[in-house]
């Protein structure tokens, strides 16, 4: 009963959002270039790493490739749902407007994670999806059953530790008020995905699977993808995932706590 | 047009540098997520990818410096602001005094540099601690010639950032249109990888183009690599000279159109 419900508000949400983004017509469109070209930019600064080597941290220009299409997909996955949601965490704090919220007899994290949606995302995830399947084709990738299940367990996987992460920081904005620019630093950790993490050097390789467990977030389901990953690997990551949102769900109660609405 | 004169802009820039120093943290956070430079030096000197462009790992560390260092005094974010006190119809009461409302924006962004100054120096001051052999000290000349360029970068950025608020005025969202042209303004302008590795069939055309002059071109000077001063400065004060017309035109046509909110 629950489920549906929720499943119901849901839908209510997606109508409503997607009928005021369209609104701005010309943007979704805007949005798509930006797109396709931030995806050229990085697939030129590849090129420019190949130029004179055939490999980088073990993986070749066909294989680095694949990273570059989870990377847009995540890309798209945030910024279709967790951007739009997450940078008005902040705004409701500021205003107050985050009592509205706790009033409805409705979960505050269901309501403020899904609230919105930006639709020109959706692109971007086609982009990146087209680009696996390209993948596919010049790694000589078989697909069967296993395979595509692996492959969608750590990409899940992935979206929820992504998830936990914009979350979690966002969150903190209940102490520190303005911190929708600590977002922005995650999104620059972020823009590391990009590229096989076996490419930095050792302290940083530590740093980017502990701290920022971008290894986690691109590299594995890129290594599931190529069918070079370990089982011990799968099973960390999704390990991790479950850790990750766990924490950020206490940490959502725990804060809840803490807040003291505009006027009081 | 600019009713501007000297006490106007110093008590502009004492009324922003202590608004700016309230939010000391959000800038500092700022400053942080500039560091993306020093991740792109870990990938080209691990995998010894700079071999191929005669550019030894110590050079090119000051590069990368220098880009970062660069980057951070020359960030613009004009539209966003502007967006957002045009829509929610801020613009008015600006319009209304005798100065042109983008001296508000400017002063703005140079207390932000000012406040940001000390978290670049500590940011910095740990890369040396990481690499002590990257230290240098460039000569008072090279450094104000990097100085010189690094403003005129951020001029430049700042008119682009400029026209593309005025469309503010026909369209309620300009920003999406700047998040378009930061892609180029990311990959072409040196940030990530130097414009010298580039591959020919894009170094023909780029140097005609502003992006090299945003971060490569400043940074050549202050890491002390090799670039044409002349020509740099000459390409800047080309592009600045060209923004400057196009930008008083679109204002001078934005405001016409301008009605204020609730009219």
């Amino acid at each position: 009963m629950k489920i549906r419900q929720y499943l119901k508000i849901y839908s209510l949400f997606l109508n409503t959002s997607i009928a005021s983004e369209l609104e701005y017509k010309a943007n979704v469109i805007i949005d798509f270039i930006t797109a396709i070209l931030s995806l050229v930019g990085s697939v030129f600064l590849l090129t420019i790493f190949f130029q004179n080597t055939d490999n980088i941290g073990g993986w070749n220009f066909e294989q680095a490739l694949i990273i570059q299409g989870i990377y847009t997909i995540l890309n798209g996955i945030t910024n279709t749902w967790f951007n739009p949601n997450l940078t008005e965490i902040v705004k409701h704090i500021r205003e107050g407007t985050l009592d509205f919220v706790l009033l409805k007899p409705l979960d505050s994290q269901f309501f403020i994670s899904l609230n919105k949606i930006a639709p020109s995302g959706f692109l971007e995830i086609i982009l990146g999806v087209s680009l696996l399947f390209y993948c596919l084709d010049i790694n000589q990738i078989n697909i069967n059953f296993g395979f595509l299940f692996l492959c969608l367990t750590t990409l899940f996987c992935s979206i929820v530790i992504l998830y936990s992460l914009w979350f979690l920081i966002s969150t903190t904005t209940i102490w520190f008020v303005k911190t929708w620019n600590a977002t922005e630093v995650l999104r620059s950790f972020l823009y590391i995905g990009r590229f096989p993490l076996n490419s930095f050097s050792f302290s940083l390789r530590i740093f980017f699977s502990i701290f920022v467990p971008i290894a986690f977030i691109t590299t594995i389901p890129s290594e599931v993808f190529l069918g070079i990953a370990k089982l011990w690997e799968i099973l960390l990551e999704i390990f991790v995932a479950g850790i990750f949102f766990i924490v950020s769900r206490r940490f959502w109660l725990y804060a809840l706590k803490y807040y003291t609405s505009a006027s009081s | 047009m600019f009713n501007l004169n000297k006490n106007k802009l110093i008590t502009l820039l004492k009324v922003q540098y202590s608004n700016m120093l309230e939010y000391r943290v959000e800038i500092a956070l700022w400053a942080i997520s500039g560091i993306i430079p020093f991740f792109m030096l870990n990938i080209w000197t691990n995998n010894n990818l700079n071999e191929s462009i005669n550019l030894s790992n110590l050079m090119l560390s000051r590069y990368f410096l220098s880009a970062f260092f660069v980057r951070q005094f020359s960030v613009v974010w004009v539209v966003f602001t502007f967006e957002e006190d045009a829509l929610l119809g801020k613009i008015s009461p600006y319009l209304i005094q005798p100065l042109n409302p983008f001296f508000r924006y400017f002063a703005q962004h140079i207390a932000e540099q000012i406040t940001r100054f000390p978290f670049a120096i500590i940011i910095a001051l740990i890369f040396f601690l990481i690499n002590p052999e990257s230290v240098w000290i460039p000569s008072l000349s090279i450094l104000l010639l990097a100085c010189l360029s690094t403003f005129f970068s951020f001029l430049i950025q700042f008119l682009i950032q400029s026209i593309i608020a005025c469309f503010c005025f026909w369209t309620e969202k300009a920003s999406s249109i700047e998040r378009l042209l930061f892609i180029p303004t990311l990959f072409l302008s040196g940030l990530l990888a130097p414009v010298i590795s580039f591959p020919e069939y894009v170094k023909s055309w780029i140097y005609i183009t502003p992006f090299p002059y945003l971060i490569d071109f400043p940074a050549n000077i202050l890491s002390g690599n090799n670039t044409n001063i002349i020509s740099g400065f000459f390409m800047q004060i080309f592009w600045i000279s060209v923004l400057f017309p196009i930008f008083k035109r679109t204002w001078f046509l934005g405001t016409k159109k301008y009605t204020a909110m609730g009219s």
